[in-house]
């Protein structure tokens, strides 16, 4: 859910774009990272564990942990937390470990 | 290519910021590799007003006085700004490399002073690894950057200050707090902020600490438990807490892999918060050239940051002649203003971390990252 | 407790409050800082002189209530939020609390606002005179409440939202 009104704070979000979770259209802000935006739009499990396939989501949102890595564009291991959506994006959830092709 | 600079700064937080301008201000030509879209690093996402002087802009939230100098260096133009870009690596002939999207970069700096903060600290408890459970960092930057809220209910871990703003945010942003459980007998940060969270209604629980996390795709709530007085959990106290989030705020450690690869002498030191690069009172570190400033040094307050930040840049500029007795006589200042926030009993660990570094022993002069590839 | 629970106890009020005396005479600050951290706002913001701590940084403030004249300029600069002013000369039998406020929304004047205690517990409706907002910069509001002449050294909050007409 997005903060409508703060009293300290003026968000900058940019454009509404639209980009594809899943396949699924999901409405965005060009300044905002996929991660706020899936969150915006309630999703919090990004993915599975690769060996005990537990939940995973967000943790340190700036780039240091590896907890929301997810495909992007076809790439996988992308960080969702510190890369910002581009509209038509196609973001998906992982299965396993990525496999990066050179 | 390898590009030649005068002075590289590594991180853009309230040290790189500092470092840059001070340095910058002396006549160097400084350039600064920030890894996100915009410099600023932790204090854009703080929206409560600083402790501290009149010198370290106290009174002003930290968002503004991120915002005032990233306005003041931009405008510089002895100051190049590389935003979107990450040093990947210091080598033994004092090369740092950087990635910039898919571009590879390298430079050969004169000075470097390396800014890059900290890293939050991780507690081991079942469901720890459920979505929900997340950094206070991830809260902010959530709540405070994107403005979107990161839950409807938050159980913060961690009365440090940090867990203490973070709880007063998360009520600002419209996000219930459950609570604060501290495991320490003690409240770790500022009691202003503890008043001024207690008085609006959220229970601080010191001695207290989160058993477990439940869930089935997220966090749907949690147990907390009592400890004595050996932080062992009293069997028969726990109670279990409806939240959709698990905040946790129990502390930083600072990020060093720069200074390990650099080779620079390490020590830890518990009152510090981790493995710190050993400096000298100008913060060079045992590594001729390069300089140390902030959280890498030990965790501190981002006024302190701010405050060795000048000392590093200004000594740098300093040291490859630039005006050095301007540069002399405003590093002495930074140090009064430094010996002043450390002065108080909030400041007595700092001092006693920052004692242990300068004396002989505990040197690890191993390069680990040399060895862990 | 203080350092256990957040809450000041009695004692740790005792050696900051303005004497009954000085209350009698008109609005006074009180900073409720028990602890030495490294500020001095407060200091700078006075016009009166009337807030000292000596040349550590670290002190807590120290008011001359005979100075303090309770303009409440103090109470908008403090980042720990934890100078009120007090004017027990408000009303027969009321009093005017004046705190610094920053949640949303911002009640109105004349509207009734949830009293809290130090602990957050309610204390009753109280009127809302006078919202004094803070500038652009500075941001933190000043909420002045109209409450009962004993509870002057009680309320120190307002529920944020669910403000009454009447």
């Amino acid at each position: 859910m997005r903060i409508e009104e703060h009293p300290v704070l003026q968000f900058d979000r940019g454009e509404k774009v639209t980009f594809f979770y899943n396949g699924q259209e999901v409405e965005a802000y060009s300044n905002e990272t996929i991660a706020a935006a899936l969150h915006a739009a309630g999703v919090r499990r990004l993915g599975h564990s690769p060996e005990l396939h537990r939940p995973r989501g967000l943790f340190c949102a700036i780039g240091n942990c590896s907890s929301c890595f997810m495909t992007v564009n076809g790439e996988p291991n992308v960080r969702i937390c510190v890369t910002r959506v581009e509209p038509g994006m196609r973001v998906e959830e992982q299965q396993g470990k990525g496999v990066v092709t050179p | 290519m390898i590009r030649n600079v005068e002075v590289l700064v590594v991180g853009g937080g309230p040290a790189g910021l500092c470092a840059a301008q001070a340095a910058a201000s002396m006549g160097a030509k400084v350039t600064m590799l920030e890894r996100d879209y915009v410099p600023g690093g932790q204090l854009v996402k703080q929206t409560h007003k600083f402790f501290g002087s009149e010198k370290q802009h106290a009174g002003e939230r930290g968002f503004q006085i991120g915002r005032m100098l990233l306005d003041e260096i931009q405008a510089d133009p002895n100051i190049e700004i590389l935003p979107e870009t990450t040093a990947l690596g210091c080598y033994e002939d004092g090369v740092i490399t950087a990635l910039q999207g898919d571009k590879h970069l390298k430079f050969r700096p004169e000075r470097t002073i390396l800014a890059t903060g900290a890293a939050e600290k991780f507690l081991a408890f079942p469901g720890n690894d459920l979505p929900g459970v997340y950094g206070a960092g991830a809260v902010q930057t959530l709540m405070n950057v994107a403005g979107v809220k990161p839950a409807q209910r938050v159980l913060m871990v961690g009365s440090g200050n940090i867990g203490l703003i973070v709880s007063y945010q998360l009520k600002q942003a419209g996000v219930e707090v459950a609570g604060v459980v501290e495991a320490a007998p003690r409240i770790g940060g500022y009691l202003v902020h503890a008043a001024k969270i207690r008085r609006a209604g959220i229970p601080i629980l010191t001695g207290w600490t989160v058993k477990e996390a439940f869930g089935k795709e997220q966090v749907e709530g949690a147990v907390i438990c009592q400890l004595d007085d050996k932080f062992q959990q009293i069997p028969g106290t726990e109670k279990t807490i409806a939240c959709d989030a698990i905040c946790l705020a129990v502390g930083l450690t600072p990020l060093t892999e720069l200074c390990w690869q650099a080779g620079c002498e390490m020590k830890y030191i518990r009152e510090l918060s981790g493995h710190v690069p050993v400096v000298s009172d100008d913060l060079e570190t045992t590594k001729a050239g390069i300089y140390a400033a902030g959280d890498v040094t030990g965790i501190e307050e981002a006024s302190s940051a701010m405050v060795e930040g000048k000392i590093a840049g200004y000594s740098a500029a300093a040291s490859l002649g630039h005006s050095p007795e301007e540069a002399a006589r405003l590093r002495q200042e930074a140090m009064e203003e430094l010996r002043q926030l450390r002065s108080g009993p909030t400041g007595g660990k700092i001092n006693a971390g920052i004692e242990k570094v300068k004396q002989d022993g505990g040197v690890v002069h191993v390069n680990l990252y040399r060895y862990s590839h | 407790m203080l350092i256990s629970t957040g809450i000041p106890t009695e004692e740790d009020l005792q050696g900051v409050m303005p004497p009954a005396q000085r209350r009698k005479l008109g609005p006074v600050a009180m900073a409720e800082c028990f602890q030495k951290i490294p500020c001095n706002p407060c200091v700078a913001a006075c016009r009166q002189k009337a807030i000292t701590m000596g040349n550590d940084i670290n002190e807590c403030p120290k008011i001359d209530f005979d100075l303090c004249t309770g303009c409440g300029v103090c109470l908008t600069k403090c980042p720990g939020l934890a100078i009120f002013i007090i004017d027990e000369t408000y009303g027969a039998d009321t009093a005017l609390v004046k705190l610094p406020f920053e949640y949303l929304p911002l009640p109105q004047a004349g509207q009734y606002a949830m009293g809290l205690n130090r602990a957050g517990e309610e204390l009753g409706w109280f009127k809302v005179v006078q919202v004094i907002k803070g500038s652009a910069r500075n941001l933190t509001h000043t909420i002045c409440l109209e409450v009962p002449k004993e509870l002057s050294m009680e309320v120190r909050n307002i529920r944020e939202g669910g403000y009454r007409d009447e």
